[in-house]
């Protein structure tokens, strides 16, 4: 048994990846694909600021450069297989995030080596600053990014493998399951190379390291050419799921978005922005057909777990393995499930609250009318529930905040 | 052509005092806490429209005066509840933190007033004309707001040179311990540099609000402008922010006041190219988004202190 031990995670994530498309429904199928998309983009992310302590907000510069490259190869495919030779006309659309990683890479390897000199504040500005010169760059030039339209094309050409002619979102599903699989376990690999463990050890400690004789820059320099080429893979990923690659994804909103499902899944686990990818791109997407105050939502979320759970909600995942571990899980649950209690009764208030503001100033509530409730602003029963919850949601914290600290 | 000079530069400078406005704020706070406040703009934008809220129901001038002070409460109590909480968690968890702030309160502007900009303008006679050059006028307002940039400057030299509490500030920002040990109540000092800070930022956008426009997207605008601004400037340093500024806010109006091509400019120097090309065809005014960008990707390269800072990020 223990010597499956190692590779359980993964059969079972093979599994899942095998049976999620027959327990979902057909609609549900576009939301997994952009969920592949964001699971890749997280974690490459994460290479870069929780394995290499680097806090970047440019990243998705790579992510949309190397997106370009894939549709632009992409047409390429389409040309040359309209003429039947050439290279092109042998690739398939199937291994284009190849195409995007190689972009990717390629970009952090010629911009990189100035901008891994210092790790921290510095390291953050110079990234913004690159992630915005690129947004405006692309602007400058509409025969290579499109203008405002982006660039279009279409996913149908060229050689097909596996017999996925990628006409229907449930062929893109398999060809997400195979490149988010890859990713994953190559990224996971990654960190069990002796630059992934050196890139920790210069997150930590870089004087020491320099010390012992990994100069930090050099360590810096090899995570970001690998981040950035992981991050082109997931825009290559993008590119096949779209068909169209708008400047949209070059822009500060989309590094914005890597950072906040990185921070809220957990920076400091491996899954963490596996969590973090899954949760924030379900919240946007769903939530965006109830409510036309997602984005405050995530933001919220974003806040909290940055300002209560440090860790993220990996972090509160693995704090429940490990008292499964150590079988200490019958002596907290209580004060776990108390405190859950809580945090829900303090999310109920939030979301009426921020529904009623909504209601007074624009009119009109989706999320009342989806749940078939009759919100009234002017009632004072509506703003008496708020504070009812609040309250019930502090009486519960407070009362139980001893038989948490008993028991912690 | 003279004309176009005159008006650059007045309006330069302008826009120059404006991102000085924003960007002492920031300096003071990241000299003394460490922290770049990503959500400084947004602290201007809530300025703004304050000022638009409250104007509707006191008048321009009293608005002026009370939007500033309500953005520095609203700081000063995410400074004391928020930022100090997750301080304990390093810089990147405190970047974290004001990042998400920046989101949310960009949303919550979304939430109250909506998406489209609010016509906040000042009242009607600041719209005459200051005076006349050129056959082009100057109106009060960009006077007035001048004064006012100006006045600012004066006091807050004033303040931190030249009282008590500034002599607490300037020593806070070496020697922080130091002043904690003489039994200042350093932590309250921080807030309410904090609260300052921001009060700057709501002033900003009080004056700036109706110069360039009161919508959800300003924060987002001039937000990572400020942030070239300090460290082009060097962090931590109020004189290089404020050269910094100045060079900025002249450099993107000049760019975009002169209509000239790549190619008119090699045609000066006796190259000559296609006009229309892609790359040749550029002009000055479409670069005038990146310039503060090339700017700070440059001096982080070759000075990674500033123009006059003494420490690196």
């Amino acid at each position: 048994m223990s010597v499956f031990r190692p590779f359980a995670p993964w059969l079972i994530s093979l599994a899942v990846l095998l049976l999620l498309p027959a327990v979902t429904g057909g609609s549900a199928v576009s939301v997994i694909n952009v969920i592949a998309i964001h699971i890749v983009f997280a974690l490459s992310y994460n290479m870069l600021l929780g394995q290499g302590g680097m806090l970047s907000f440019g990243h998705a510069a790579f992510f949309g450069l190397g997106s370009y490259a894939a549709i632009h190869a992409m047409n390429a495919i389409g040309d040359a297989a309209y003429a039947g030779e050439g290279f092109w006309a042998h690739f398939p659309v199937f291994l284009l995030p190849l195409v995007g990683f190689a972009g990717g890479a390629l970009v952090a390897l010629v911009v990189g080596w100035p901008f891994c000199r210092r790790a921290g504040t510095a390291f953050a500005m110079i990234t913004l600053g690159l992630g915005e010169l690129v947004a405006t760059g692309t602007q400058m030039f509409p025969s290579v990014f499109g203008g405002e339209t982006g660039v279009f094309s279409n996913r149908m050409v060229g050689p097909v493998w596996f017999g996925l002619e990628l006409a229907q979102p449930a062929d893109v599903y398999w060809f997400m399951a195979f490149w988010v699989f890859a990713a994953v376990l190559a990224m996971w690999a990654f960190t069990r190379t002796p630059l992934g463990r050196m890139s920790n050890a210069v997150r930590d400690n870089p004087d020491r390291t320099q010390f012992i004789g990994y100069p930090p820059r050099n360590v810096r320099f090899l995570v970001f050419i690998a981040s950035g080429g992981m991050a082109g893979l997931a825009g290559g990923m993008a590119a096949v799921n779209y068909e169209i690659v708008t400047p949209e994804s070059l822009s500060l909103v989309a590094s914005g978005l890597a950072l906040v499902m990185a921070a809220v899944g957990g920076l400091g686990i491996f899954y963490g922005p596996i969590v973090g990818a899954v949760v924030v791109t379900l919240m946007n997407s769903l939530l965006s057909d109830f409510t036309d105050a997602s984005v405050l939502y995530v933001g919220i979320v974003f806040l909290a777990v940055v300002m209560f759970a440090p860790s993220g909600l990996a972090g509160g995942l693995e704090q429940i393995r490990q008292a499964l571990h150590r079988a200490e899980l019958a002596r907290k649950w209580p004060g776990w499930l108390v405190g859950a209690a809580a945090v829900i009764a303090w999310i109920l208030a939030l979301v009426l609250t921020v529904e009623l503001v909504y209601l007074i100033r624009h009119g009109d509530d989706k999320l009342a009318q989806a749940l078939g409730i009759e919100l009234d602003a002017a009632s004072p029963l509506a703003w008496g529930t708020v504070v009812i919850l609040l309250a019930v949601g502090y009486g519960l914290w407070r009362v139980t905040a001893k038989h948490r600290e008993a028991n912690a | 052509m003279l004309e176009t000079i005159v008006f650059s530069t007045l309006n330069g400078i302008l826009y120059g005092l404006l991102l000085f406005m924003l960007s002492s704020g920031l300096t003071l706070i990241f000299s003394m806490m460490g922290v770049l406040n990503f959500a400084h703009a947004s602290f201007y934008m809530l300025g703004a429209y304050f000022a638009y809220a409250l104007g509707l129901h006191v008048g321009f001038w009293p608005a002026l005066f009370l939007a500033p002070c309500l953005v520095a409460v609203i700081g000063a109590v995410v400074e004391r509840y928020g930022l100090r909480r997750v301080h304990a968690s390093g810089h990147v968890a405190e970047l974290l933190f004001t990042f998400g702030l920046a989101y949310v309160i960009d949303e919550l502007v979304h939430l109250f007033w909506g998406s489209i900009p609010v016509s906040y303008v000042p009242p009607d006679y600041m719209q005459n004309a200051l005076f006349t050059l050129f056959g082009t006028d100057y109106s009060i307002y960009r006077g007035v707001t001048m004064m006012i940039a100006v006045f600012m400057f004066a006091a807050l030299w004033f303040l931190l040179k030249k009282t008590r509490v500034g002599m607490m500030i300037r020593a806070a920002l070496t020697h922080g311990d130091m002043v904690g040990h003489l039994g200042h109540n350093v932590p309250r000092l921080f807030m309410g540099v904090f609260g300052f800070g921001c009060a700057l930022a709501g002033l900003a956008g009080v004056i700036g609000g109706p110069l360039l426009n009161t919508e959800p997207g300003m924060a987002q605008t001039l937000g990572p402008i400020v942030f070239v601004v300090v460290v082009v400037g060097g962090m931590g340093s109020l004189i290089g922010a404020f050269y910094a500024s100045l060079l900025i806010g002249l450099l993107q109006t000049f760019f975009v006041a002169f209509d000239a091509s790549i190619a008119d400019l090699l045609g000066v120097i006796g190259i000559s190219v296609d006009p229309y090309g892609e790359v040749t065809g550029i002009t000055l005014a479409s670069l005038a988004p990146m310039t503060p960008f090339i700017l700070l990707v440059l001096i982080l390269i070759f000075r990674p202190r500033g123009l006059m800072g003494e420490l690196e990020p």
